[in-house]
């Protein structure tokens, strides 16, 4: 590429409201996956009730993402086409590793397994579930192959959360193509929102407190890799000439969201540093004052995705 | 026109310096194909086509070059015109995104989309840098010139071509036509038309283009990439996965000091019990 404006001929594909919501929701599902498993694997014991939030989470906003991609296509019907190959005299299953919508629908329906068993093996040791042999499914998944269980898991989880910037990438539109920072952009973002998400759902769940403080300090990281992300987006996008595109109005108003998600976050990183604040992050405040913070946050995160996926096209 | 043989590369070369906007080449696609088409354009220039879509699969590009003053006889350039198609790249990149195999490359060397087994992703439609490819609105697959592959297979050249008055549209055995190219260049060149230029007859645009072109200007001016800016899709690839995974370890790293840094009095009377 030269250093010349990059040139650009293509079409739009029309990518419209059901993507920014699978993108949105791929986002805090693989993310509450990856932040479950690390409460579970590297937290102590009163971060399980916690690492369990994560995996009530990780599953619904999962199961929405293969609806939303299905309703997507001109054909909803052929959905399993992403799969199986009906080539005439071909047919077999099909993956090409140098496409990532390929990728991501073999890594979303692996992601799906990981994130239905965690799911219900959460609801079991909660006893939501009363089953015997759910129990003694739920004991293999106790040690080593349960430990390795979530760790695949998390991976998928932080794949299915990036991927999606990537699949942007690997096309000739504009502003899309222009970086390679959009998958870890995406992936930051999406550990923000969950974070976010997962902190407040804590306060309905009394005995997943002990986490909150963990949730805080993450509440503050996550945004700046997220920051620094966006830093690397709009510095990529300045030689290829289609800065001007991704950040001109509207779209500036939907960046000032994104932005504004991020202030808490780095707010609290330059008042507080790493430092845990108000009592292990829970103080008393009505709920309307307690969903504030990470409805902006998610908010931001939303307004992210919108502006980076409209204004290309 | 010899016979057409599975296994040998065809393909379109146009000539736009011939070309004389007359359309007949769009009107035989439509009649063949059976494309019902748009509702005319009607704007400022004589293009009422609008642009290659789901039902134009030839579109006679008309491209108002007229110099403010008058400099000179024009050689060509005042207005250019161009029957544009799908360019059947050697490297395409509508091929190399589609997740779902519907695009093969066929025994005649086209790029060809299956209608019955595209599922409408439209993932092909962000990726091909011509604009060639879009939804039909009534099939929801995605659809393109197929390079009269019925045609083909009967043993007849396609339509526009068969069509074309003024030979602009030449179809053939890409081999044979890249030699024709080569001569009618150097006749041009000879006759003072330096601008006149060859695109996609070598490999320097996606390996090389079945349909390919002698274009009278830049090729920025019909709205085609130069060879620079010709570049795949799986180009981002490594770049985006790599930037995903190194944000991943860093949120690995995130998480972990948020886990170690915090200080809750839980944490500190269950220390012993860290697993």
């Amino acid at each position: 590429m030269n250093l010349a404006d990059a040139e650009h001929f293509v079409r739009a594909p029309d990518w419209t409201w059901y993507i920014l919501f699978y993108f949105f929701l791929a986002g805090l599902s693989g993310a509450a996956y990856f932040i479950a498993t690390l409460l579970r694997l590297y937290g102590n014991r009163d971060d399980e009730p916690a690492a369990r939030l994560g995996f009530y989470v990780a599953f619904p906003t999962m199961l929405v993402c293969p609806i939303l991609l299905t309703l997507d296509l001109g054909k909803p019907l052929r959905f399993w086409h992403m799969l199986v190959n009906t080539t005439p005299g071909e047919a077999a299953p099909i993956f090409k590793y140098w496409s990532p919508m390929s990728v991501g629908a073999w890594g979303l329906l692996a992601f799906s397994v990981f994130a239905t068993v965690s799911f219900v093996e959460a609801l079991v040791r909660d006893r939501v579930i009363r089953l015997r042999i759910a129990d003694l499914a739920v004991r293999l998944l106790a040690g080593a192959f349960g430990k390795t269980w979530n760790v695949v898991g998390a991976v998928l989880g932080l794949f299915i959360a990036g991927y999606t910037g990537v699949l942007l990438a690997v096309s000739n539109q504009p502003v899309w193509s222009d970086t390679w920072a959009l998958g870890g952009l995406f992936l930051a973002s999406g550990l923000s929102g969950s974070v976010a998400l997962l902190h407040w759902l804590v306060r309905f769940r009394s005995d997943a407190r002990a986490s909150a403080s963990a949730f805080q300090l993450g509440e503050r990281l996550f945004p700046l890799l997220e920051f620094a992300l966006i830093v690397a987006f709009v510095l990529t996008l300045i030689p290829a000439g289609t800065l001007g595109r991704a950040f001109g109005f509207p779209w500036i108003l939907l960046w000032l969201v994104a932005f504004a998600g991020l202030v808490p976050g780095l707010g609290g990183l330059l008042t507080a540093r790493l430092s845990v604040t108000a009592g292990g992050a829970l103080t008393v405040q009505s709920a309307r004052a307690a969903a504030a913070m990470p409805g902006l946050v998610l908010i931001g995160v939303l307004a992210l995705r919108a502006a980076v996926i409209f204004s290309a096209q | 026109m010899a016979e057409i043989t599975p296994g040998q590369a065809y393909g379109f070369f146009t000539d736009t310096s011939v070309c004389i906007g007359c359309k007949a080449c769009e009107v035989a696609c439509k009649t063949w194909n059976e494309l019902p088409g748009n509702e005319p354009v009607f704007g400022d220039g004589y293009d009422n086509t609008g642009s290659l879509d789901s039902q134009n699969w030839r579109h006679v590009k008309l491209i108002d070059n007229v110099p403010d003053a008058t400099l000179d006889a024009g050689q060509g350039k005042a207005w250019l015109m161009m029957s544009d198609v799908c360019k059947h790249c050697t490297h395409a990149s509508c091929m190399e995104v589609c997740p779902t195999g519907a695009i093969i490359r066929t025994e005649f060397d086209s790029v060809f989309i299956q209608p019955d087994v595209c599922n409408g992703c439209r993932n092909c439609i962000a990726a091909c840098p011509y604009s060639v490819i879009e939804m039909d609105a009534n099939t929801k697959v995605a659809q393109k010139c197929t390079l009269c592959y019925d045609r083909l297979q009967g043993g007849m050249e396609p339509a526009c071509a068969k069509a074309c008055p003024t030979q602009s549209i030449q179809f053939g055995p890409i081999i044979e036509l890249r030699e024709h190219a080569k001569q009618r260049i150097d006749v041009l060149h000879s006759q003072g038309v330096a601008a006149a230029n060859l695109y996609g007859a070598d490999d320097s645009v996606y390996g090389g283009l079945n349909a390919f072109f002698l274009l009278m200007d830049k090729p920025e001016k019909y709205g085609l990439p130069n060879a620079a800016n010709a570049v795949l899709p799986s180009r981002n690839n490594v770049g985006g996965y790599l930037t995903t995974l190194v944000t991943a370890a860093l949120g690995v790293l995130g998480g972990l000091i948020a886990l170690r840094r915090r200080r809750t009095p839980s944490a500190e009377s269950t220390e012993d019990g860290e697993r």
